[in-house]
C-alpha cells in the first residue's frame, strides 16, 4: 500500500529528463500517467531509485493527423483518445480500444505510450499497434530514434528501449485511403484484463484487402501478432471464406493457457469469434470509406 | 403540533445520517486520531502450511521510527498468542509454532507512521519449514493427511464437527416410496464480503486511569466487548469498545480479529494509542470469509409432489473454526433447506473440516448459512421441473406451502411465522410477463438465440433469536432500546445493535414516531458505545428491525403507558376516558381537551402526580418468541452469447414480502444491493487456491467486484404478509436478495442451455464455463 | 515549479508542495513517496477521501484534479504541486449543498457513505462534460468507482436528479 522511498524529479525539458536518466544509470523510471506503475511500486514488485516526471515536460501532448499518419504524444491521455474523433474511420481500432482500456477514471491519467513502454502481456494497445502498425520515437542524451512496434516487446513487462531512453511519442502508420478495423475485448468486468482480446484492422486496396492487421492479446506470453492469418488475407476480397480461414490461423497462430479466466481451448475459440467478428465490421466498415 | 406531520410506519422518509455523509463528515475508523497515536501493520505468512523455525526482529527494531515489534513469543508471554473464536475453537493471534493460512498474521510492527511500519515488515527475518497444504476439506478428511491442528490437545485429525438435523427415518421412508428422485451435487464457492471499508481499530489503552477504549470496525460491540475482558483479562468495566460510522459490514466485521487483540495488547505495553488498519490485501486473505460448502441434495418425487429431501454437506472451515453463528448449530440454519415447501420429511447431515485457509464461513448477508441452503433447494425444484417436464413455476406452486397452514411446523424444527409465497411468486410472473416470454424465449431459439428465465422462490429465517435457542458464545440473542423522551419533547434512543449502512438512525426513530407521534427528527438513535447503549448482540443476519426493532416499539408503547397516565393527571380525566391519537391523548367526546406528547413530556419532569417516578424513559431488553421468515420470488432473464459464453441479464424482477415496511425507501435499497451481490457471487466472486495453498482472490485484480456497468437494472415489487408475533408486523430484509438471487441468476442460465441437455453450471458462472456447457451441447459459435 | 538538473547529489528526503485544495492554498514539505490520498487525508486533515484498496480499482479515494477525476491513491503528492484539487469537502459552497449532495440524499443514492465521496465527484465531473446523460452513459462513467450497498440503481437515479436541477438552476 505504500511505496519504498525514492527521489523525485520533475524536468520541464527532454535534455533534462535524459540527463537525469542518465545519472540513475537504469535505477530511474520514467513517470507519466504512473498508473501502472505507481501501484507496482505500491505493491512493492518496483522500487526504483528515482523518478523522473516528465508531465511538465512541454510539446508532448499532440494527438494529430500527419500527413496520412496519425502521431501520439508521449502524454496523451487514454481518455483523449477516447473522445478524439480522429481515432474512428481508418484508424478504428484505435477508437474501438480507447473506451475499453482499464477504467474511466484511470483512463484519466494513463497514457499510450506510457502503456506500451510497460508491456504489460495483457495490454490492450500493444495489439492496437501491431495489428494497425506505428513507429516509437525514443529520445536520449545520445540522440533519437524510431523502434518500429514490431522491434518492441521483448517478453513480459520488457521492451528494447535502454535504461535511459524515454519515449516522446509515436507515429501509427498511414493505413491508407481506405481502411476499416475495430477491437473487440472479452473482459470478466471493467478494469479486468482481457481474457482475450483482438485487434484486427484492415487497409483496402481496389476492393480488397491491401494489408491486415491481427494481433491478439491475452492469448500468449506477450501480444501476438497473427502472421500466418494477415498473410492469408493479403490481396483476397473481405468475403466470408477469406474472413473464417483468417480466424481459424489466428486462432491457430494463438498460444493460450489454461487460468482462471478459462481453458486454453475456450481462449483459442474466442480468439476466432472475434477475429471473425472483427473482420466482418472491418468489411462492413468499407462501405462507410 | 398536528399529528399528520409525524411520518412513522411506511414512509420513505430521508435518512438523517445522510448530512454528514454526504458532506464528507463521516466519522469512520481511520478518520479516528488521538494524540501521540502510533500505526501498526501486520507481517503475514507467505505460506499455507509451515513450521516456523525462527523469527528475528532485530532490523526491523533498528529501523528509525519503528516503535516495538510484536511476535507470537512476546504474546505467548502474556498468555495472548492464542485466542477463542466464536465458535468454541481457539485462533492464533500471531503465530508461534505453525503457520496455518496463507496470510497468516505473524508479527506487528508499531511505528510512528504507517509507511515506516511498512518498511520494517520487510526487515523482519522470519525462517520458515513448508508443509504439504491441504486444500480442499475432501483431503484434509483423508485418512493419511497431515495434522493442521495439531496444536489441540486430543485432535486426532482434521475433523471439526458432525451435525444433523430432521428425520432421518422418515426421509428414507420417502425416498423409499417416491417413484422419483432427483440428485444434485453443487459447491457454493468461497466468496468474502467485501465492504468497501477494511477492518481496523484504535486501541487506547490509558496508562493512568487503566481503561482501555478501542474503537473498532464491529458489528456487535458489547459482544466483543465481553469477550475482550475474557480474552484479555482486562477488567469488563474498564473496556469501552466504540464502532464508529462503519463503511460496510455484511457479517465481515463481526469477528475478533487478531489485529484488534495485538493492537489492543500494544497500546497497552506502550501506554500509547495503536492503530490498525488493514489493507485490501489483508482484508480478503484473512477475514472472515463465505460460503465454500460442498453439498449433496436429493428430492424425493411421488405424483408430481415433493414428498422428502436429503441434504449432506461437507464445509470447509479453514484453519479456525470462527464462524460467527448460535453456539448451538454447526452449520449455522442450514436445515430452513426445505425453504418454501411443503416437505413432510427431511433430513440434514453436515460435516465441517479444517482445511490450510482463512478461518471464516458465516458472513457475507448470509443469514446464518441460509444462503448456502436455499441456493442447494431453488436448484434442486429447477432441475427436477427440468427432469419431470414441468414448468418451473408451476412445479414451485404445487409444492408450496398454502397460506392456510401457517404457523408452518418444517420438518427440520421451525415454525414459519407467516406467509404467502404463490401471491408473490405471481405478482414476479406479472411484472416480467412471463408467459410472453417463454414464447419470445422459443422464437429466439429457433433464430439461433439463447434467452433464459430463472425463478427462484426463497423463504428465509431470521431475527435470532429466542435465548433458549440462539446465543453467540453463551450471550443469548436477546436485543435492546432504550429511550429517554427529554422535557422538551425530543427523544435520544439508544440501541444494542449497530448500523453499517442500513439506516438505523432513521429507521428506529420512525418506530418511535409511530408509537409515541414524536417526529422523527427530534429523535436521536446512538449505536455502538459499549459505555452509551444498552447490551445487545449487534447487527448481523438481518436480525436487528426483528430484535431491536422489537424492543424499541415495546419500550415505546410502555412510555405511553405512562404519557397516559401523566396526560390523566394533566387533563383531570380517568386514564380509561383518554383516546389515543398518534401523538396526543385527548378525553373521549370532548377533543379539544388534549395534550400533546411534548406537553407531557415537559410534565414528566415539572408536574407529576403523586407516586409517579420523574421522567420519561426506560429500557427493554427484548426476547424473541419465534424467529421471523422473509420471502419472495426473483426472476431473471438472460441472454447468452453463443461466441464467448458471456451472459447479460436482460431483466430483473424482484418481489419481496418482508412484513411491514418501516420505511420502503430503505428496503429498496438493502434489497437492490444484496441483487447485486448476488450477482456478483453467480457471476464472477471466487477465491480459490492453488495445489499449494496460494490464495488467489486476495486482492481486486483477482476478486471481482461489479460495477455499475455490469450490474443489472432492478424491477422491485413487494407483497405485505405481517409477522404475527412482532410488534410492528416487520420481518428482517437485509439479507433476502443475497439469499434468494444467486439461483434465480444460475437457474436462468442453465435454462437457456437445458433445451440442449445442460442442467446444471457450477458458481462463479463465468462466460468459460458458460462456454464449456455451449461445446458440450453443440451450441458454441 | 520547475526542477532543473542542477540538483545536489545528496538523496532529497522531502520536497515542497504547493497545492489549492477546495479553494485553499497549502504548503508542505513531504516526502516523494507520499501518496496524495494520504496528503489530504493526514497531513491536510480531510478525511473525507477514502482509501478502500490496494490496487487502484475502487475509486473510493476519487477526487478532481483541475477539474479531472483522479483516483488519488495512485498520483503522488508531489505530483499535484501547484494544481488544484477538489474533494467532497469542497462540494458544498458555504452554507449551501451542490446539487449533488442533495441528490444522492433525495433519491437514497448511498447507504453506508463510504463510496459516496468518490461517487459524487466523478458524477459531478460527468455532468460538466455531459449534462444530461442517459442511464447507460452514468453507468459507463462510474464503472471506475465501487459500491457494495446499493447496487448502483439509486446511484443512477441520484445523477439524473442533480441533472435536471442543474438545468432548471441554469435555466432560470
Amino acid at each position: 500500500m505504500y511505496p519504498a522511498r525514492f527521489e523525485y524529479f520533475a524536468p520541464t525539458t527532454l535534455e533534462e529528463a535524459c540527463e537525469l536518466l542518465d545519472r540513475f544509470d537504469g535505477e530511474a523510471k520514467v513517470l507519466a500517467g504512473g498508473q501502472s506503475l505507481i501501484p507496482l511500486m505500491k505493491l512493492r514488485f518496483a522500487a526504483p531509485q528515482a523518478l523522473v516526471d516528465i508531465n511538465t515536460v512541454a510539446g508532448l501532448d499532440t494527438l494529430a493527423e500527419e500527413g496520412g499518419s496519425l502521431h501520439i504524444g508521449a502524454l496523451v491521455r487514454h481518455k483523449t483518445c477516447e473522445r478524439s474523433e480522429l481515432l474512428g474511420g481508418r484508424f478504428g481500432a484505435l477508437g474501438a480500444a480507447a473506451p475499453q482500456i482499464s477504467d474511466p477514471i484511470v483512463r484519466n491519467l494513463g497514457t499510450v505510450c506510457g502503456s506500451l513502454a510497460h508491456a504489460d502481456p495483457q495490454g490492450d494497445w500493444g495489439s492496437v499497434m501491431l495489428a494497425v502498425g506505428a513507429d516509437l520515437e525514443a529520445r536520449s542524451s545520445a540522440g533519437t530514434r524510431t523502434i518500429p512496434i514490431e522491434e518492441l516487446f521483448q517478453g513480459p513487462f520488457t521492451t528494447s528501449l535502454r535504461e535511459n531512453e524515454v519515449i516522446t511519442g509515436l507515429k501509427v502508420r498511414d493505413p491508407g485511403p481506405k481502411a476499416a478495423g475495430t477491437y473487440l475485448k472479452l473482459e470478466r468486468k471493467v478494469g479486468d484484463y482481457a481474457t482475450v482480446g483482438a485487434a484486427v484492422h484492415v487497409s483496402f486496396e481496389n476492393g480488397t484487402v491491401g494489408r491486415a492487421g491481427i494481433a491478439l492479446t491475452g492469448v500468449g506470453p506477450a501480444n501476438l501478432k497473427a502472421t500466418a492469418a494477415e498473410e492469408a488475407l493479403a490481396g483476397r476480397e473481405l468475403d466470408d471464406e477469406a474472413i473464417v480461414e483468417a480466424a481459424r490461423l489466428a486462432a491457430e497462430a494463438a498460444e493460450p493457457q489454461d487460468d482462471v479466466r478459462g481453458s486454453a481451448e475456450y481462449k483459442r475459440s474466442v480468439a476466432r469469434v472475434f477475429v471473425e467478428r472483427g473482420l466482418r465490421a472491418a468489411a462492413e466498415g468499407r462501405t462507410d470509406g | 403540533m398536528a399529528t399528520t406531520e409525524v411520518r412513522g410506519l411506511g414512509h420513505s422518509v430521508k435518512r438523517k445520517e445522510d448530512e454528514r455523509f454526504i458532506r464528507g463528515k463521516g466519522n469512520y475508523i481511520d478518520d479516528v486520531t488521538l494524540p501521540g497515536m502510533l500505526h501498526m501493520e501486520l507481517l503475514r505468512s507467505p505460506f499455507a502450511h509451515a513450521r516456523i523455525v525462527s523469527v528475528d526482529t532485530s532490523r526491523a527494531e533498528a529501523l528509525p521510527g519503528v516503535v516495538a515489534v510484536v511476535t507470537g513469543e512476546l504474546m505467548a508471554q502474556h498468555n495472548l498468542a492464542w485466542m477463542p473464536t466464536l465458535s468454541g475453537d481457539t485462533q492464533a493471534v500471531l503465530a508461534t509454532d505453525k503457520v496455518r493460512f496463507q496470510g497468516q498474521e505473524v508479527a506487528a510492527v508499531v511505528a510512528e507512521s504507517a509507511y515506516v511500519a511498512k518498511d520494517a515488515l520487510e526487515l523482519i527475518d522470519v525462517e520458515y519449514e513448508p508443509l504439504p497444504a491441504l486444500t480442499t476439506p475432501q483431503q484434509a478428511l483423508e485418512d493419511d493427511a497431515p495434522l493442521i491442528r495439531d496444536d489441540k490437545e486430543g485432535q486426532a485429525s482434521n475433523l471439526i464437527y458432525d451435525w444433523e438435523a430432521g428425520d432421518k427415518e422418515a426421509t428414507d421412508r420417502a425416498f423409499a416410496e417416491a417413484d422419483r428422485v432427483v440428485e444434485l451435487d453443487t459447491f457454493y464457492p468461497r466468496c468474502h464480503p467485501s465492504p468497501l471499508e477494511c477492518c481496523g481499530c484504535v486501541a487506547d489503552v490509558n496508562p493512568a486511569t487503566g481503561k482501555a477504549t478501542i474503537y473498532m470496525t464491529s458489528q456487535a460491540p458489547h459482544a466483543i466487548r465481553t469477550l475482550f475482558a475474557l480474552v484479555a483479562g482486562l477488567p469488563e468495566q474498564n473496556i469501552r469498545v466504540i464502532s464508529p460510522d462503519i463503511g460496510g459490514g455484511f457479517g465481515n466485521k463481526v469477528p475478533i480479529y487478531p489485529g484488534y487483540v495485538v493492537a489492543t495488547a500494544a497500546s497497552l505495553l506502550l501506554g500509547k494509542p495503536v492503530k490498525w488498519i488493514e489493507d485490501r490485501t489483508g482484508n480478503l486473505i484473512s477475514t472472515g470469509f463465505a460460503r465454500d460448502y460442498h453439498m449433496h441434495g436429493e428430492l424425493a418425487v411421488k405424483d408430481g409432489k415433493i414428498t422428502g429431501l436429503r441434504t449432506s454437506l461437507v464445509a470447509d472451515e479453514g484453519a479456525f473454526f470462527a464462524d460467527a453463528q448460535p453456539s448451538k448449530f454447526k452449520i449455522g440454519l442450514f436445515h430452513i433447506v426445505t425453504g418454501s415447501y411443503d416437505i413432510p420429511a427431511a433430513h440434514v447431515f453436515g460435516r465441517g473440516a479444517y482445511t490450510n485457509k482463512a478461518p471464516g464461513g458465516v458472513a457475507y448477508r448470509c443469514s446464518f448459512r441460509v444462503t448456502e441452503a436455499s441456493y442447494l433447494i431453488e436448484r434442486l425444484v429447477d432441475v427436477a421441473a427440468l427432469e419431470l417436464g414441468v414448468d418451473p413455476a408451476e412445479f414451485r406452486v404445487q409444492n408450496f406451502i398454502k397460506p392456510d397452514q401457517f404457523p408452518y411446523q418444517s420438518a427440520t424444527g421451525f415454525v414459519y411465522d407467516s406467509g404467502d409465497y404463490e401471491k408473490a411468486l405471481r405478482l414476479a410472473l406479472e411484472k416480467l410477463g412471463y408467459d410472453e416470454l417463454r414464447k419470445e424465449q422459443a422464437e429466439a431459439r429457433e433464430q439461433g438465440r439463447l434467452i433464459g428465465i430463472g425463478l427462484a422462490s426463497f423463504t428465509e429465517v431470521v431475527g435470532a433469536g429466542h435465548g433458549k435457542q440462539y446465543d453467540i458464545a453463551g450471550l443469548r440473542m436477546f436485543d435492546s432500546a432504550e429511550l429517554r423522551v427529554h422535557p422538551t419533547g425530543k427523544a435520544i434512543l439508544k440501541l444494542g445493535v449497530k448500523s453499517q449502512g442500513q439506516g438505523h438512525e432513521t429507521t428506529f426513530a420512525q418506530i418511535v414516531a409511530e408509537e409515541l407521534g414524536i417526529p422523527y427528527e427530534d429523535i436521536e438513535v446512538q449505536e455502538g458505545d459499549t459505555d452509551n447503549t444498552p447490551y445487545g448482540l449487534g447487527t448481523y443476519a438481518s436480525r436487528s428491525t426483528p430484535v431491536a426493532g422489537a424492543a424499541t416499539a415495546v419500550i415505546s408503547r410502555k412510555l405511553r403507558d405512562k404519557a397516559r397516565t401523566i396526560a390523566a393527571h394533566l387533563l383531570e380525566a380517568s386514564e380509561d376516558d383518554l383516546e389515543w391519537d398518534r401523538g396526543r391523548f385527548s378525553v373521549k367526546g370532548a377533543p379539544d381537551r388534549a395534550k400533546t406528547i411534548q406537553e407531557i413530556a415537559f410534565a414528566a419532569y415539572t408536574d407529576l402526580p403523586d407516586g409517579v417516578e420523574a421522567g420519561l424513559e426506560g429500557v427493554h431488553y427484548y426476547d424473541p418468541p419465534n424467529m421471523t421468515f422473509p420471502f419472495g420470488t426473483y426472476a431473471v432473464v438472460v441472454e447468452v452469447d453463443r461466441g464467448t459464453g458471456a451472459w447479460k441479464v436482460e431483466r430483473m424482477v424482484a418481489v419481496d414480502d418482508c412484513g411491514v415496511r418501516i420505511n420502503p425507501m430503505i428496503v429498496e435499497g438493502q434489497i437492490m444491493g444484496g441483487l447485486t451481490e448476488g450477482f456478483a457471487i453467480a457471476a464472477m466472486e471466487l477465491i480459490t487456491f492453488d495445489e499449494d495453498g496460494n490464495c488467489i482472490g486476495s486482492n481486486f485484480t483477482d476478486y471481482l467486484l461489479p460495477t455499475s456497468w455490469e450490474t443489472p437494472s432492478f424491477e422491485l415489487g413487494e407483497t405485505v404478509t405481517p409477522s404475527p408475533h412482532h410488534p410492528i408486523g416487520a420481518k428482517g430484509v437485509g439479507e433476502s436478495a443475497t439469499v434468494g438471487s444467486p439461483a434465480a441468476y444460475v437457474n436462468a442460465v442453465v435454462d437457456a442451455l437445458a433445451h440442449a441437455g445442460v442442467r446444471n453450471l457450477e458458481m462463479p458462472v463465468t462466460s468459460a464455463r458458460v462456454w464449456e456447457a455451449l461445446q458440450e451441447a453443440g451450441l458454441a459459435e | 515549479m520547475a526542477d532543473t538538473a542542477i540538483e545536489p547529489m545528496a538523496a532529497q528526503t522531502t520536497r515542497a508542495v504547493s497545492v489549492t485544495v477546495n479553494g485553499e492554498a497549502h504548503a508542505a514539505e513531504v516526502e516523494p513517496r507520499l501518496l496524495l490520498v494520504h496528503f489530504l487525508r493526514e497531513t491536510l486533515g480531510l478525511t473525507g477521501t477514502h482509501s478502500g484498496c490496494d490496487t487502484t480499482h475502487c475509486g473510493a479515494c476519487t477526487v478532481l484534479l483541475d477539474g479531472v477525476p483522479v483516483k488519488s491513491c495512485t498520483v503522488l503528492a508531489v505530483q499535484a504541486d501547484g494544481r488544484e484539487i477538489t474533494t467532497v469537502e469542497g462540494l458544498q459552497q458555504g452554507a449551501e449543498l451542490h446539487p449533488i449532495q442533495v441528490a444522492f440524499r433525495e433519491e437514497h443514492g448511498l447507504q453506508c457513505g463510504f463510496c459516496t465521496p468518490g461517487m459524487m465527484l466523478t458524477s459531478v465531473a460527468l455532468l460538466q462534460e455531459n449534462p444530461d446523460p442517459t442511464d447507460e452513459e452514468i453507468r459507463w462513467a462510474l464503472s471506475g468507482n465501487i459500491c457494495r450497498c446499493t447496487g448502483y440503481q439509486n446511484i443512477v437515479k441520484a445523477v439524473h436528479h442533480a441533472a435536471a436541477a442543474q438545468t432548471s438552476e441554469g435555466g432560470s
